[in-house]
């Protein structure tokens, strides 16, 4: 789960991390009083959306007057602010962050993640602020400092100095980047955080180390623990149809084509969309029915897949193990019934029971285009979707 | 003599009291020698009840003292489940396999600690499990899919590990052992190990090796095999098609700063002497290619 920015420096400063003063609005006017009342001369005006890169694709202004304020607060809020992260089509800004501006000395990168490899936590810094950390990562990776952090002691003194110190934090400021950096692992460590990144760090004219921006994801599978994040979720900011899939425990992603995929299992869903592509396909979203599908959940990702306009058929495959082949096909037939099916639909069936649920597909008196293995499977979900384009 | 488990492990089901520790005890008990190896069960709250005959203690370590039980498969609800595994470590048994789906990565960061230096082995956490054809299944695969042979089969995934298994028998093809490891980003067993097992184990002639993206696990396999491997690998990697920053189902399944694609997978497993396919239908027909 991803959370705004305004959400996640409110976090951090219960951890003792330093940001600007600043107030999440969701208007102009709200944004004109939220910068008198923060007071100075300067403010950031800043679009509070998920995705990054949100100042290159003019999320991100500076304001000198409460005029300015009211001027880029009125571009900003409900602009479709298009990053490399929101994909092409965008995300529209429904929230604004105003902060108090800052006098910038020198910018840093600072991260955390899980790292497979070690099963430890990662601290990443980099004397690269602002950059794309991916970028620097690739072209300069000498720049990029890590440390593996000991989940039972947490991020020691010794190695958050070394770190402040290789990436640049002059020696004085050095104890405020401990501070910092041992909140931050902190605050990783207890919210369950799946990613955090502090980009830029900033080392004001002041000689403070703040955290100028702040980017939290957290791991879904932990949410049960932290109601208090689950209540920052902002639906705004989500797909509609993947919160409708939630909704039913499925696990819908969609994609730019026009086959629709039903399988049980995440890996055999990859695969399936593999397969499609490999075949001269387009799938249209990648769906895992679980382990546990019933009648309904099927019924339910068919109306799913149906609401995408460029459909034109659905795949579904379906390797039975605990789950029985006639269930499925029972759900399957019933899908079909309930939702008035107008593409073509090609089933493949495997492992248990599945002479039975071939029956019940072919006494069902539906259109079913039934394949014998996988390869068959795509090969006629491939053609039935050219030929019902073409029609 | 296959990989991990065979006719004679012991095994105890932590969570047996539970709807689908029942069902999946039960499915694994009338599979080949389940009545013989499945001795034991875990309820702190239930001790000295039983489940359909089999005995359920108050914890890992009685469960242990009283039956010899060395393999212990747990079924326990996510919020509990990292402490099963640490119960399981600090009783000293040979092997432990997670099926829980679901465990915060922060619990597993710590379990994965404190098994520094202790013998236990991790299958998972949210995996199908293990088997070893007409000897013996831990897990939730269908048993009836398999047959005794000479294939091992090792995978990040559930049904694709199915689908992997039914092509193989569509070919005649038995398996020594089928593995899931699960598809979680902190976990037991990688490929590397269980490539390590299958290298020494006198009942397997080849390795079928299904990956996914995410991660480099599989890329850190490839480059053992290059060195080490006396018997030929076969590969697929699933998520192709798969668009960055979207994780696909499993929680390790995602492609994030450029790393973990199934391209680059693919790429590597190649370039050190693994025969790969891109196409999932075509698994048992390149694994029967490298014999």
């Amino acid at each position: 789960m991803k959370i705004h920015e305004y959400q996640a420096k409110e976090i951090l400063r219960k951890y003792g991390v330093v940001t600007p003063k600043g107030i999440a609005c969701f208007s102009v006017d709200e944004a004109v009083s939220a910068a008198q009342q923060l007071g100075g001369e300067v403010w950031a005006v800043k679009a509070q959306i998920y995705a990054g890169g949100r100042g290159k694709g003019g999320g991100v202004k500076v304001a000198r007057s409460l005029d300015e304020v009211r001027q880029r607060a009125g571009e900003i809020l409900g602009m479709r602010l298009v990053t490399h992260q929101t994909g092409p089509e965008g995300q529209v800004v429904h929230r604004l962050f105003i902060e108090q501006g800052v006098s910038i000395e020198k910018e840093f990168y600072v991260g955390m993640v899980v790292d497979r490899g070690r099963q430890r936590v990662c601290l990443m810094a980099s004397s690269e602020g602002g950059m794309e950390i991916e970028k620097v990562a690739a072209e300069t990776p000498e720049k990029i400092h890590k440390v593996f952090i000991d989940p039972i002691a947490g991020l020691s003194q010794q190695q958050a100095e070394e770190v402040a110190l290789k990436i640049g934090i002059p020696a004085q400021s050095v104890p405020q980047a401990v501070t910092l950096l041992q909140g931050l692992y902190q605050a990783f460590d207890e919210t369950d955080s799946s990613l955090l990144e502090i980009n830029p760090l900033t080392l004001t004219a002041e000689e403070q180390v703040i955290a100028l921006d702040a980017k939290m994801n957290f791991d879904d599978n932990a949410l049960f623990r932290h109601p208090e994040i689950v209540a920052l979720r902002d639906l705004d900011e989500e797909d509609p149809v993947e919160i409708e899939a939630s909704k039913h425990e499925l696990s819908y992603i969609p994609l730019d084509g026009n086959i629709g995929c039903i399988v049980n299992g995440a890996g055999l869903a990859m695969a399936t969309m593999d397969i499609i592509k490999l075949y001269g396909g387009n799938p249209a979203n990648f769906l895992d029915v679980g382990g546990g599908a019933t009648a309904e959940k099927v019924t339910e990702a068919f109306k799913l897949m149906l609401r995408n306009p460029k459909l034109q058929a659905i795949l579904v495959n379906i390797f039975g193990g605990i789950m029985k082949c006639d269930v499925i096909a029972q759900g399957v037939v019933a899908a079909a019934r309930e939702v008035q099916l107008t593409v073509p639909l090609v089933v493949r069936l495997e492992g248990t029971n599945v002479e039975l649920g071939k029956k019940i597909l072919a006494d069902s008196g539906l259109t079913i285009i039934s394949a014998e293995n996988m390869a068959d499977a795509a090969q006629k979900a491939v053609s039935a979707a050219k030929a019902k384009l073409s029609s | 003599m296959s990989i991990l488990i065979n006719r004679n492990s012991r095994v105890m089901t932590q969570g047996i009291t539970g709807k689908t520790g029942q069902f999946h005890t039960r499915m694994c008990r009338d599979y080949a020698n389940g009545k013989e190896c499945f001795v034991a069960g875990v309820n702190p709250r239930k001790p000295g009840e039983d489940f359909e005959g089999i005995p359920v203690y108050a914890s890992v370590k009685e469960a242990k003292q009283q039956t010899g039980a060395n393999v212990s498969v747990i079924y326990v609800p996510p919020p509990f489940a990292a402490a099963a595994i640490d119960e399981a470590v600090e009783a000293e048994l040979d092997l432990v396999i997670c099926i829980t789906e679901g465990i915060p990565v922060r619990d597993m960061l710590r379990t994965r600690y404190k098994m520094q230096g202790k013998k236990t082995r991790l299958i998972g956490p949210n995996c199908p499990g293990i088997i070893t054809p007409d000897e013996l299944k831990i897990g939730i695969m269908p048993g009836y899919i398999h047959k005794k042979g000479r294939i091992g089969v090792v995978s990040r995934s559930g049904t694709l590990t199915y689908e992997a298994v039914a092509q193989l028998m569509a070919l005649g093809l038995g398996q020594s052992t089928c593995i899931g490891i699960g598809g979680d980003p902190v976990n037991g067993l990688k490929h590397l190990d269980v490539l390590q097992l299958f290298n020494d184990d006198d009942e397997t002639d080849a390795v079928l090796m299904v990956g996914e993206i995410g991660g480099t696990d599989e890329e850190d396999c490839a480059r053992w095999v290059k060195e080490n491997m006396r018997k030929p690998v076969a590969g697929f990697i699933a998520g192709v098609t798969a668009p960055p920053g979207k994780r696909m189902g499993h929680a390790g399944a995602i492609i994030s700063g450029g790393k973990g694609t199934a391209q680059e997978k693919l790429e590597v497993m190649e370039s050190c002497g693994i025969k790969v396919t891109r196409n999932p239908a075509e698994m048992g027909k390149l694994l029967k290619s490298v014999l």
